[in-house]
């Protein structure tokens, strides 16, 4: 997932205000995180009382808040370095880097805590290993390690429809299997497309980006490759309990147009771009937002019309 | 001994301080809310608290 934009909270310099502590917990990602968590919640075939979803949702989103806590921790030399992030709690010096340290920590054990004691153990465990996956797998190990750092990452920021799922059922499912693949498939192209025309900095910080170890031109390739495996994943989530008709006719719709996209960006080269600004590219990356929005807005249509007979097939 | 005195600190924290007493709060309402909602879902209330309870206990089998 994308938190290029995540850093508005913070106060000027000097003493660390608690939007600085709530920076630390990368607020956008998180509203995505609630997004998605709370459609796989609801699209589950076991109803979940209010208050224990509410709660349920706030614990997922605190889990993966502060994972982006111990990410900024851990990411605070090369944060420093790039433009986009510098400004962030930690490099800016507001927050030092062992409260950052401390405060994912108690978080991420808070939380696993209360969703397990309001929910179910299994849920818990999804969560515990998703904290483990962004914060240990993807930032301490293989960020820096492998231009496909991005594929990585984007399982972490897919596991939540999988955690809401498995809050209500207690398991996981092919249905909450599809809406992971779905976001850990969307992911590359939507990034990818991003630093295209994003003049990133992340060659400064020694971070491998696909742009640089491999070149824009097998970016735009691997960008048509990753949508091409999305496809399926969309639409066949249709096929399952969670979809329906209303769900298969958004899916076609968004696949043909993310298709077409990724195809107009895998045929133009670096000239062409150049000479109208990255618009394909800009226009694909803005799509991919209003993408993945709509597949899981589909299915939380289908779950609420499911009541009054007209949803699910 | 009381605090009488406002401190500069207290000023430049203040906004910090009711953050974290609001988060606090926050969090016990939860607690109190989602303890209300198992009840009433029927959950098992009480649990081993070092002595035996008949609650808890399982049936012994008596020969009659």
């Amino acid at each position: 997932m994308s938190d290029a934009t995540a850093n508005s909270t913070t106060s000027g310099p000097g003493e660390a205000q608690f939007g600085d502590y709530v920076a630390l917990l990368k607020p956008r990602v998180m509203s995505l995180v609630v997004f998605t968590a709370l459609v796989g919640l609801l699209v589950a075939p076991v109803a979940v009382p209010p208050m224990i979803g509410f709660t349920a949702i706030l614990f997922i989103a605190i889990g993966a808040g502060a994972s982006g806590a111990l990410n900024m921790w851990y990411d605070a030399d090369i944060d420093g370095v790039m433009k986009r992030t510098a400004r962030r709690p930690v490099p800016s010096g507001k927050v030092a880097p062992g409260e950052a340290l401390g405060l994912g920590i108690a978080l991420s054990a808070m939380s696993v805590a209360m969703l397990g004691l309001a929910t179910n153990w299994f849920a818990a465990g999804l969560l515990a290993f998703t904290i483990f996956f962004y914060a240990v797998i993807y930032t301490i190990w293989l960020k820096r390690m492998t231009p496909q750092n991005i594929v990585i990452g984007g399982a972490a920021g897919a596991f939540p429809p999988m955690i809401g799922w498995a809050v209500a059922t207690g398991g996981v499912s092919l249905e909450s299997a599809l809406m992971f693949g779905l976001i850990f498939m969307w992911t590359p192209p939507h990034f990818w497309a991003l630093a295209l025309f994003m003049k990133s900095d992340y060659h400064k910080a020694k971070v491998p980006m696909l742009t640089v170890t491999h070149g824009r031109e097998e970016t735009r390739r691997q960008i048509l490759i990753y949508t091409i495996l999305l496809v399926p994943v969309a639409i066949g989530a249709a096929f399952t309990s969670i979809g329906g008709p209303l769900y298969l006719a958004v899916a076609v719709a968004l696949n043909a147009i993310f298709l077409k996209g990724a195809w107009d960006i895998w045929r133009r080269d670096e000239t062409v771009a150049e000479a109208d600004a990255y618009a394909t590219e800009k226009k694909v990356f803005r799509f991919s937002l209003y993408y993945l929005f709509l597949h899981f807005g589909a299915l939380l249509a289908e779950a609420a019309l499911r009541p009054y007979g007209l949803g699910g097939w | 001994m009381p605090i009488t005195e406002t401190h500069e600190l207290h000023k430049r924290r203040f906004g910090r301080n009711l953050g974290v007493a609001l988060c606090l709060v926050g969090f016990c309402a939860i607690v109190f809310g989602l303890t209300i909602a198992k009840i009433r879902q029927g959950s098992q209330m009480e649990a081993f608290d070092h002595q035996p309870r008949v609650s808890i206990t399982p049936p012994v089998e008596t020969d009659q």
